[in-house]
């Protein structure tokens, strides 16, 4: 490992700041914006090429907790009961990433090439929540380079970067921000120092005007003319200072995403259009989750049909590749198998739900003398994750190597995945990443490059593997489907307690990620709470000062396939908690939104909650059935609070009608994007409380598509929203995926009870018996054929077509 | 099932070019645009005529590729995503196209080709589409980028009147 920074010297002064911070407060220290000196490495190469190092990326909360309080902890609150620091108070999820990556960071390169562009494989999956072009954006700042002279691509599986190239948690930004300023500052400087030789002047007498070097006299030379002078034969070290955040003139404004012009003419291409060889291919899979293949009889008779190449039995199911995807599910359905029963065969949404009500949880407090106590507890529904695209990838494995593409979070647990299946070295397999089509967690998991890769080589063709929407939907991942209990205790006006039991069925999470929490971890001593609470602990954190707060997870495992979804835990338990906070505080007699004020716990928390109910015009009259909510909720070192109004008068269409939604991520990258990512949040939270979630039935959820799996669509999404992104409030991002579910779930539920006057526990609310007939399990199901659509003859058909 | 009857040789125009492939009658529009031409902007969310992703026009009207067989285009003028622009005699992008850079419309994208397509035929029966209208559209957005789906068709609307005042001289 190269040597540290050169100040503060990093994996030491890191390691021993997050070990410290999970023991005490992080000191308040002066806010704002240091300029630290860094160390990066300019790598041997014929143009100028760096390389950084294991940064100086202190936690973020240590960074964080300047005078504006962000940490959450040091600002005192002027009411409530204080509550003690929780660990994720102190080190989240995203700083254990962050940890876990520490000492691979250095592996991360940007590159100036001869025309002045600069290069940047980023270790990260692009699922649209405008990754890409975040980065993009920091880099032409540090560099002084316009932003169309920044190139910034999906990197394949590099091994090397061991935890350094997982995409989750909210992470992308927050993890990159040190490691990305660092190497485009040292190339900065390189370049610099190579144009000082040059125009025999002091660096400090040039400037830099969109990628082009200025002396005093008006000489000018451009970063593509230094390139090859600013490059070294032998690897490097040099000091590197990146600026200032305040003097950034790209980062803080909005730009649109970069792909969007190849979105929006076709041409952008996700892994199933690639140009590559790879016959269409889709799988037959078994009538219960987790089923195994037994028997396939009729081999013969489905590759004899027209258009189908193979039909070839692996575990999982019967592959059948074919000419086209419409002749593979001709073929799919045409397979007479038998399959082993699942593990979790007799399993449905009653029984799983009795198991959570059955297993054991830390018993609540004894009731206290004169208190009040408040009871609440909830279910959730297990929900699909339901990527616009269903699973997909490509695979072509030959004798000796072995080529995939796939939208990979984590694609070195993949590519080694995949190098054991196939049984060859991993450095014969090529694992690259591809920009994915929606994701919201389902791509930490890499099953559909891994059966692309067993199919391919059982098959010896190249194969192009989608996934049936409705095996997608039954035989996906999903939220695990959770029961939770709150008990608040109050006394006169004061809460003095907030107990808070989940019970859910066990949340799988991925290889790749995994490690990962597991290194962070080793790195912090926050370990010894075991793995699965300890996750809780590092996402899940009550903001108010309710006294006493315990939150604790107990999980059952029941073998369904799992995934974190749009956050790990949050959505489900910070849902139902913003929900008792409205109901503490009509107990307590107070309106929700004064009530949060009181009893939040600093300044920036108190800021989003004051802005949305400024902006959404908390309080205005409704009618009847119609009725505002609001939700608060915090993770990743960011703040965010969304106000609903709630129409329920038709109970077959409940709508929320207008929304507002405040953010803090502390520095706003593009507040564009952070806008879009806002309101994907606000309709997950929307659609998740009213209307969308699995039954399962006999081991398998019945929902097959998009039209029992209800996701909301136009007649149902607010046709205003607005979205403030709150001015920068630190010197580093916060993370922003995953933030607004929570909030959205909590104001959304909230504006149901104050609608109808009844308080939602179980979700999604609009959840009748089934009352349509499934498609069985185990064929796929095929639409009728319909006739071509006139809208000139019936305007119904524009729509109905 | 498709496959079960032989395979003939169907014509019809794809984005301004005469094409033909040769297949059987009931294989669905998205596969032969996909799989047989490489055409691979209509998207496949799930065949069922649920999602709309897979969105084209026949003869300038919305239909799910998904759910039509190719015996149902022979003869028609198809447009998907990659020729929508050349529809538009202004030059460079169809103002749906257009609106949706504005506003930062896609997330993932991978909807956004229906979205387009649906918009787009859309405005071309109801040049001025209220919010009532809007409301009707089925596509899905799983990424949640409705509102600005709504935006962006109210400004399309507006690019439109302007192109078309513009190309009438007006
Ligand atoms: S793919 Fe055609 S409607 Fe979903
Ligand atoms: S942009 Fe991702 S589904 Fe619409």
């Amino acid at each position: 490992m190269p040597p540290g920074a050169v100040e503060p010297s990093p994996g030491h002064s890191l390691v021993e700041e997050a070990l410290a911070a999970t023991v005490r407060r992080p000191a308040s220290r002066p806010g704002g914006t240091t300029r630290r000196q860094f160390l990066a490495y300019v790598i041997g190469a014929p143009i100028l090429v760096v390389a950084v190092d294991a940064l100086g990326s202190a936690p973020a909360n240590a960074a964080t907790s300047g005078a504006s309080g962000g940490g959450g902890l040091t600002v005192p609150a002027p009411e409530g009961i204080p509550s003690l620091p929780q660990p994720a108070d102190v080190v989240d999820l995203g700083d254990l990433l962050i940890l876990a990556g520490l000492p691979t960071a250095n592996l991360i390169t940007i590159s100036v090439d001869t025309n002045g562009v600069a290069h940047f494989a980023m270790p990260r999956q692009e699922n649209g929540q405008g990754t890409e072009t975040a980065v993009a954006m920091i880099i032409a700042d540090e560099l002084d380079l316009p932003l169309e002279q920044v190139e910034v691509t999906l990197a394949p599986a590099e091994p090397k970067l061991v935890f350094n190239q997982l995409t989750g948690s909210s992470n992308a930004i927050r993890s990159l921000w040190d490691p990305v300023r660092t190497a485009a500052a040292a190339a900065r400087g390189r370049l610099l120092a190579a144009a000082s030789d040059l125009l025999g002047e002091a660096t400090s007498a040039l400037t830099v005007q969109d990628g082009v070097v200025v002396a005093p006299d008006g000489r000018r030379v451009s970063y593509g003319q230094l390139s090859g002078l600013a490059a070294s034969p032998t690897t490097l070290a040099v000091p590197a200072t990146p600026k200032d955040p305040s003097t950034y003139r790209i980062v803080g404004t909005p730009v649109p995403q970069r792909a969007n012009p190849a979105i929006v003419t076709g041409a952008q291409r996700y892994a199933v259009d690639l140009d590559v060889p790879g016959y269409p291919t889709m799988v037959r899979r078994a009538p219960t989750i987790g089923g195994r293949l037994l028997s396939f009889t009729n081999r013969a008779a489905v590759e004899a049909m027209p258009g189908v190449l193979r039909a070839v039995p692996l575990p999982f199911g019967v592959a059948v590749i074919a000419r086209t995807f419409g002749q593979a599910i001709d073929g799919v359905d045409a397979v007479e198998a038998t399959f082993s029963p699942g593990p979790v065969a007799d399993q449905s949404n009653a029984t799983v739900r009795q198991a959570l009500i059955e297993a054991p949880v830390v018993p609540f407090l004894p009731a206290a003398p004169l208190a009040r106590t408040l009871a609440f507890d909830f279910d959730w529904a297990p929900v699909n994750h339901a990527p616009m695209g269903t699973n997909m990838a490509v695979a072509d494995v030959r004798d000796d190597s072995a080529t995939i593409w796939a939208p990979l979070q984590t694609p070195i647990a993949a590519l080694e995945a995949i190098a054991e299946a196939v049984g060859l070295p991993p450095s014969a397999v090529v694992v690259n990443v591809v920009r994915g089509p929606g994701s919201f967690g389902r791509t930490l998991f890499f099953d559909a490059a891994l059966e692309a890769a067993q199919i391919s080589k059982a098959a010896g063709l190249p194969v192009r593997l989608m996934w049936h929407r409705t095996n997608d939907m039954r035989h996906g991942r999903a939220h695990p489907q959770a029961h939770h209990r709150i008990r608040a205790t109050l006394l006169g006006d004061e809460v003095l307690a907030f107990e808070h039991r989940v019970t859910s069925v066990t949340t799988d999470v991925s290889p790749g990620l995994g490690e990962a929490i597991t290194a962070g971890l080793d790195r912090t001593g926050l370990g010894k709470l075991g793995f699965s609470q300890t996750l809780f602990e590092t996402t899940i954190t009550c903001p108010y000062n309710f006294g006493v707060v315990t939150q604790l997870l107990t999980e059952v495992p029941l073998a369904f396939n799992t995934d974190s979804w749009r956050s790990v835990f949050s959505y489900n338990t910070r849902g139902a908690e913003e929900i008792v906070v409205d109901q503490i505080a009509a107990a307590l007699g107070q309106d929700p939104v004064t009530f949060r004020l009181g009893f939040l716990q600093n300044d920036r928390q108190r800021a989003v909650v004051e802005k949305v109910a400024e902006v959404g015009g908390w309080g205005r009259s409704l009618p009847a059935g119609v009725a505002q909510g609001i939700g608060f909720h915090q993770e990743y070192q960011s703040f965010c609070a969304v106000l609903v109004e709630l129409d329920t008068r038709n109970p077959a269409l409940p709508r929320v009608t207008r929304a507002a939604v405040a953010v803090d991520v502390g520095l706003p990258v593009n507040p564009l994007s952070l806008e879009g990512q806002m309101l994907g949040g606000l309709t997950d939270g929307i659609s998740l409380v009213l209307q969308m979630g699995n039954h399962v039935e006999a081991g398998l959820p019945v929902e097959s598509g998009w039209g029992h799996f209800k996701f909301i669509r136009q007649d149902q999404a607010p046709r205003e929203v607005t979205v403030v992104v709150m001015p920068r409030s630190t010197d580093r991002p916060g993370g922003a995926g995953e933030l607004a579910v929570p909030a959205a779930v909590g104001a959304v539920a909230n504006a149901w009870a104050r609608a109808t006057g009844t308080v939602p526990t179980s979700f999604p609310i609009i959840d009748p018996t089934i009352g349509w007939a499934p498609p069985p399990p185990g064929p796929v199901p095929v639409e009728p054929l319909q006739p071509l659509p006139d809208p000139r003859r019936d305007p119904s058909e524009l729509y109905d077509y | 099932m498709s496959g079960a009857t032989p395979a003939q040789t169907f014509r019809f125009t794809l984005n301004g070019q005469p094409v033909a492939v040769t297949c059987p009658p009931d294989l669905r529009v998205l596969w032969v645009l996909r799989d047989l031409l490489g055409v691979t902007g209509p998207k496949y969310g799930c065949g069922l005529d649920e999602c709309r992703a897979c969105t084209c026009h026949v003869d300038g009207v919305a239909f799910a590729t998904c759910s039509t067989p190719v015996s149902a285009i022979e003869g028609r003028s198809v447009t998907t995503i990659e020729g929508l622009a050349a529809t538009w005699p202004g030059g460079g992008l169809h103002p749906v196209q257009q609106a949706w850079l504005e506003l930062d419309v896609p997330q993932c994208g991978y909807c956004q080709a229906g979205q387009i397509m649906m918009a787009a035929a859309l405005l071309a029966q109801v040049p001025d589409p209220t919010d009532d209208d809007i409301d009707q559209i089925r596509n899905v957005c799983r990424c949640g980028t409705y509102v600005r789906i709504r935006q962006a068709i109210k400004r399309a609307a507006e690019l439109l009147r302007q192109g078309s005042s513009s190309a009438s001289g007006s």
